[in-house]
């Protein structure tokens, strides 16, 4: 017991800190700009529209949106489509639905108050709230002081997810892994999914590999907080409303204390 | 004890006259306001406030989360993304909810060490201590079943780790464990009646403030010189006290404001940070995740319940005495209930005759390690079970139970406190200068020195 306790503490001093460094260094993750990050930061229209396309033409091939509804694609803050554009998106999908004319569940031509299809077949998780279930930066020593300065980073990981593979391939257990220094462990069962060049986007901006990706995941970040913009103005009104209260108070805080505690008497009666 | 001499409520109309025959009830609301209270305590008596505006606050966000939650283990996860996308404010209700949790235990640690340092929970004030602690564990179970609910992977794997620990009891561990499941593992009854208790227990926690504010209504609140308030006459106790209407309601009040400026810019800018990724991730019983942590409000006592392995001497012992009962499980779950137990304690554990750690050199440094401690055994309750952690959380619990059940009885004896004030007001003074005298009113023109 003595000796662990002394290991301990000597530990605390002296090795703790660089030897915990190390334990996290698996994934590299890139830590890409994003216009909604910082207090200030909301989502950029025409970012979020081409990161649909993204989404449509690639990754809904395997993965779904499960919780997202397709009208939510002309609210506020999002990626501004017209109500007739929302609808004119859902007549694109078909969802699995009940009928309730016949009681049963059938695919049918999407409407806008439905949400955007669930995608089960090949087995690939939902992505509707990924950029917040997946986080890019931890720590140091689970301290939490990367996700204060860098934000949880769950868009920088999808990003670094997308542009990370090695090109190395694996088989384990009948799957192919591949090579991906983004994610935990290093080998993942996805297959490259983005290669460059693989949408032509309407407003002509680059379609290289890691602006697609940082595309789809400014997309996936808007599936996974719609309301960030109203939080934000939220954040601010409250903020400045208490600040303000907090002076007055302040204020008439120490005007009540004044006689009790003796000083600036005269100057106040 | 019938509390500090102050003025009573008198009825000054027909109508109050009328009321307060049938129901003394303004009296009630009066006496309660205007209490005499310490005019000398600090800022660190502010926490009783926020945490009953805080209280307040999750009853009445989770009132309105309730109305459009579905206790289901198919349905929860979606109903609360439900809430989060087509709810009007709905985001902002359920980010206010769950920060606000974080905001309960901030103040609750606050005020639980403010108690300790100045020997709140010293006679005669024990009774209104325990409330505190009895409020702490429900606060605690609340919690832990809130989290639950909306059944995300921590949710799901947080209740069966925690749940499990009452598997560790001898004999009849498990059948305790599967009532309070409500089945062989969690699972949709588990949900339903961790939404019931959850939904009771705030409840609990309003009448129980209720009689833990009633309580130190009688002995007075201590003050940061642990000296008693003069009983012996009205004019003597006015020179040590002021009215809690308006001096503290609006010194209270300034410091709430402040906290929930703090407050809402984490909800409005990062309400994600003291959250987990994994919860945001629809539970599933077959992928566990590759760390369940609690919430930070937890981390020091689950590191305490990890830090006795079956290696540690204490533990081996009693092993060997209780023939085999006692193993390394069950001596964690004891031993993290045993931190609150011997805070609990703390009344009896405590001999010193000063109440205020302000006069006490020894005491001091003990406490500011005590707290130093707390964030060590947070700290470590994140880490992996893995060396040095482990050790050095078994050091951090160790001095835990060190501090209650050793530091604090032999204080007593073998330290020599300073000089206290004779009285507040002589403490207020020396705080202020000879201008700082007895009570008056705003306005009113400063007394001469005499009085």
């Amino acid at each position: 017991m003595l000796s662990k306790v002394i290991t301990a503490a000597a530990l605390v001093v002296a090795i703790a800190i660089p030897a915990a460094a190390a334990e996290t260094g698996h994934q590299t993750i890139t830590d890409y700009e994003f216009p909604f990050e910082g207090p200030f930061g909301t989502y950029d229209q025409t970012q979020l529209q081409r990161g649909l396309k993204v989404y449509s033409q690639v990754c809904a091939g395997c993965h779904g949106l499960k919780f997202v509804p397709i009208r939510t694609l002309s609210d506020d803050g999002g990626p501004g489509f017209s109500e007739e554009q929302a609808k004119a998106f859902a007549s694109e999908m078909e969802v699995y639905r009940l009928n309730e004319d016949i009681g049963e569940y059938e695919y049918r031509t999407a409407d806008v108050t439905d949400n955007f299809p669930e995608v089960t077949a090949a087995g690939a998780p939902d992505l509707s709230l990924m950029a917040k279930a997946r986080a890019g930066f931890h720590g140091p020593l689970n301290l939490g002081i990367n996700q204060l300065l860098r934000g949880t980073g769950g868009p920088e990981y999808i990003a670094s997810l997308m542009t990370s593979y090695t090109g190395e391939e694996m088989e384990q257990a009948g799957t192919i892994l591949y090579e991906n220094t983004a994610f935990p462990g290093g080998w993942i069962s996805m297959a490259p999914p983005l290669y460059g060049d693989d949408v032509e986007f309407d407003d002509g901006a680059p379609s290289d590999i890691e602006s697609e990706a940082k595309d789809v995941a400014a997309f996936l970040m808007w599936t996974a907080e719609p309301k960030l913009a109203a939080r934000k103005q939220m954040g601010f009104i409250a903020v400045i409303m208490l600040a303000v209260l907090s002076v007055l108070l302040y204020l008439t805080n120490k005007r009540i204390w004044a006689p009790v505690k003796g000083y600036k008497d005269e100057k106040l009666s | 004890m019938a509390g500090i001499p102050h003025d009573h409520y008198q009825p000054g109309s027909t109508a109050e006259r009328w009321v307060e025959r049938r129901i003394p009830i303004i009296g009630l609301l009066y006496n309660t306001l205007m209490i005499p209270t310490p005019k000398n305590l600090n800022w660190m008596w502010i926490w009783g406030i926020v945490l009953t505006f805080t209280l307040v606050l999750q009853i009445v966000t989770g009132i309105v989360l309730v109305m459009h939650y579905t206790p289901n283990v198919d349905l929860a996860f979606a109903s609360v993304e439900h809430i989060m996308r087509n709810v009007n404010g709905g985001w902002a209700l359920r980010y206010i909810h769950a920060n606000g949790a974080s905001l309960f235990f901030v103040a609750v640690y606050a005020h639980i060490f403010r108690n300790l340092y100045y020997g709140s929970y010293k006679a005669p004030r024990e009774i209104t201590w325990i409330i505190g602690i009895v409020i702490y564990l429900l606060m605690m179970g609340t919690a832990f079943m809130g989290y639950v609910l909306p059944w995300g992977q921590m949710s799901f794997w947080g209740a069966t780790v925690i749940t499990g620990l009452f598997g560790a009891v001898p004999w009849v561990g498990e059948s305790i464990q599967s009532w309070l499941l409500g089945g062989p593992a969690v699972d949709n009854a588990t949900l339903n009646r961790f939404f019931s208790l959850h939904y009771l227990f705030p409840f609990l926690i309003l009448g129980l403030t209720i009689v833990h504010i009633w309580s130190f209504h009688s002995t007075g609140n201590n003050n940061p010189t642990g000296v008693e308030v003069r009983r012996t006459s009205k004019e003597e106790a006015k020179k040590d006290t002021l009215p809690f209407w308006p001096y503290f309601v609006i010194k209270d009040l300034f410091a709430l404001a402040v906290i929930l400026l703090g407050f809402f810019a984490i909800v409005g800018f990062m309400p994600n940070y003291l959250g987990h990724p994994d919860n945001y991730i629809e539970a599933n019983a077959l992928s566990t995740p590759a760390h369940i942590v609690p919430e930070w409000y937890f981390l020091p006592f689950y590191a305490i319940l990890r830090a006795f392995t079956a290696d540690v001497w204490v533990v081996i012992a009693a092993n060997w005495i209780t023939g085999g009962i006692v193993d390394a499980k069950f001596f964690g779950v004891i031993a993290m209930f045993g931190a609150i137990i011997v805070m609990a304690l703390a009344p009896w554990l405590d001999t010193s005759s000063v109440r205020s750690g302000r006069y006490r050199p020894m005491f001091k440094w003990w406490f500011w390690l005590l707290v130093f401690d707390f964030f060590v055994l947070m700290w470590l309750g994140s880490m992996p079970a893995e060396e040095p952690w482990a050790s050095m959380a078994l050091f951090a619990s160790a001095y835990w139970f060190a501090y209650f059940l050793v530091i604090l009885p032999l204080l007593g004896v073998i330290e020599k406190p300073e000089a206290r004030p004779a009285t507040i007001e002589e403490d207020f003074v020396a705080h202020y200068g000879d201008g700082a005298t007895g009570m008056r009113l705003p306005g009113e023109k400063a007394a001469g020195p005499a009085e």
